[in-house]
């Protein structure tokens, strides 16, 4: 899980060593109208890495996720005070086409949502508006790649024309991550991709995530202990709005330095 | 630490060591009652042991099933996955503890066939006794988690290989004194050797111990102490060493 990575320490801000930092937040405060939901946290997310994000409900994990695709923005009243950068580019600079930036950072969601359409139009709907197909062929290609590379290809080849929603749950979330995949994002974001998932459609989703880091960045919110320690390499702990322990997941998950996490992911919490 | 919020998880983890503590009373008791069997050339006692022995291996097995239960339905993390499986380790070396105490009780007749000098039997009762302390200190350290104690217990192992090695090098010279010695010492050899084992597992106990609480293997191990591999059988007697025969190493 962790061949060829070393750490330097696993404080609460350590950070990883010999890995380029895809994007990193620093001093990230988050305001719902006058509710502080983040206050002040610092996190890097290192390059072709699983980072997960773990804690109790309403820690902040979810809202940080968020702020890193801007999806925030959405959000009525909802305020971003501090840096957040993608390779060293700030974010929340004026300058940011958002549109182009939620590209660049794709988000899956923890109920799968295909749109009402066929399943080629699910995967083609990003590439048509972000310009990225030359002609039809090449649409054709880039809507197969994305089937293959989530994992879903074998799966729906003689059925695209069916409807998305007709797929079973895991399918469906699958084809979320095709979606996801078709505009060549550079991270991907997930919030709790598996909870609306049998055993084994999360089985599949986990393998699949394993697969897309020689590739992608991913972020991953999860409320389950054993898949944060399965899928990630790292991980960072949140409670209530700020970041008490992150670290090696290998680390994190069997001999931690904080109490809190100590307690939170042995069922102690509370 | 604080309590787990399903209870039952908790009382499960509380099974598990409260077995453990039984075990180790069980073995401790084994380990007293062979040694003293030996001595007095008491067969009653010592057959008490032998069927000790199997009580002792069914609660190692049950253990073993308990702490798989428990893995399976808990999902144990950290500091609760280390105590199962320190549960486990701890059980296995308790179990061989007991199976060293049942072997030399199954010695006691073929040693007390044969009368053997009695400072030889007091050598032996005497390393017990540093065996027992050595496994009362690991169990004590075990129900206060004290890895500081785990510590000394492992490097107060050192004591009983150097007895060990002592009456080695003592039961030789017997033995080339008078063949009819060889019988008895070869048992009491055995004997001195299983209270070594007995020794090792208290440390690899401490061990696990120290896992247990920290995390992190025990440091820097020091060099195994059993020098005997290596020792040979001392002059005979017309050469004027007699029983302060130096070995050669």
């Amino acid at each position: 899980m962790m061949e060829n990575v070393s750490f330097a320490s696993t404080g609460a801000h350590a950070r990883p060593v010999d890995l380029p930092v895809k994007m990193h937040g620093r001093k990230v405060e988050v305001f719902y109208g006058q509710k502080q939901a983040l206050h002040g946290v610092d996190l890097e997310i290192p390059e072709r890495q699983v980072t997960a994000l773990i804690g109790p409900s309403g820690c902040g994990k979810s809202t940080f996720l968020r702020c890193l695709n801007r999806m925030n923005d959405t959000v009525e009243g909802a305020r971003v005070v501090g840096d957040i950068t993608l390779d060293g580019e700030d974010i929340y600079n004026k300058n940011i086409d958002v549109v182009e930036l939620r590209a660049r950072v794709g988000m899956v969601f923890q109920k799968p949502n295909p749109f009402p359409k066929s399943i080629f139009e699910n995967v083609a709907y990003g590439p048509k508006i972000h310009g990225l197909a030359k002609n039809k062929a090449h649409l054709r290609e880039i809507v197969e790649t994305s089937l293959k590379r989530a994992g879903l290809f074998e799966e729906v080849k003689d059925r695209l024309d069916e409807p998305g929603t007709g797929l079973s749950g895991g399918q469906q979330q699958r084809l979320c991550i095709a979606r996801a995949i078709a505009v060549s994002p550079e991270v991907i974001l997930m919030d709790e991709p598996c909870s609306a998932l049998d055993p084994i459609a999360t089985a599949t989703v986990e393998e699949l995530i394993d697969e897309l880091k020689q590739n992608y960045t991913i972020v991953i919110v999860t409320h389950s202990m054993q898949q944060a320690a399965r899928v990630s390499q790292r991980t960072a702990m949140f409670h209530l709005g700020r970041i008490v322990e992150v670290g090696p997941t290998e680390k994190m998950f069997s001999n931690p330095d904080d109490k809190r996490t100590q307690d939170y992911i042995t069922g102690r919490f509370g | 630490m604080t309590e787990h919020t399903v209870t039952s998880y908790g009382e499960e983890l509380r099974n598990l060591v409260r077995r453990i503590s039984e075990m180790g009373g069980q073995a401790e008791r084994m380990v007293a009652q062979s040694v003293q069997a030996l001595i007095n050339s008491d067969w009653g006692l010592a057959q008490s042991v032998v069927a000790d022995d199997v009580l002792l291996d069914a609660a190692q097995r049950e253990l073993d099933e308990r702490a798989i239960l428990v893995i399976g339905k808990r999902q144990p993390m950290a500091v609760d996955l280390r105590e199962i499986v320190g549960a486990i380790r701890i059980s296995n070396d308790l179990e061989r503890i007991g199976d060293l105490a049942k072997n030399i009780a199954k010695r006691v007749i073929a040693v007390s066939e044969h009368s053997q000098p009695i400072q030889l039997v007091r050598g032996i009762e005497h390393m017990a006794e540093l065996a027992l302390d050595q496994l009362k200190d690991v169990l004590d350290a075990y129900a206060d988690r004290d890895p500081a104690r785990a510590e000394s217990v492992r490097s107060n192992d050192e004591a009983i290989d150097a007895m060990y090695t002592s009456i080695f090098r003592e039961l030789l010279t017997y033995m080339m004194e008078d063949p009819r010695n060889i019988t008895p010492c070869t048992h009491l050899l055995f004997s001195a050797k299983n209270i070594e084992r007995i020794g090792d597992h208290a440390t690899n106990i401490a061990e696990t111990i120290y896992y247990i609480r920290t995390g992190e293997q025990m440091p820097a191990e020091r060099p195994k102490g059993d020098r005997t591999p290596s020792l040979t059988a001392p002059r005979p007697a017309v050469a004027g060493a007699g029983a302060d025969a130096t070995a050669g190493e």
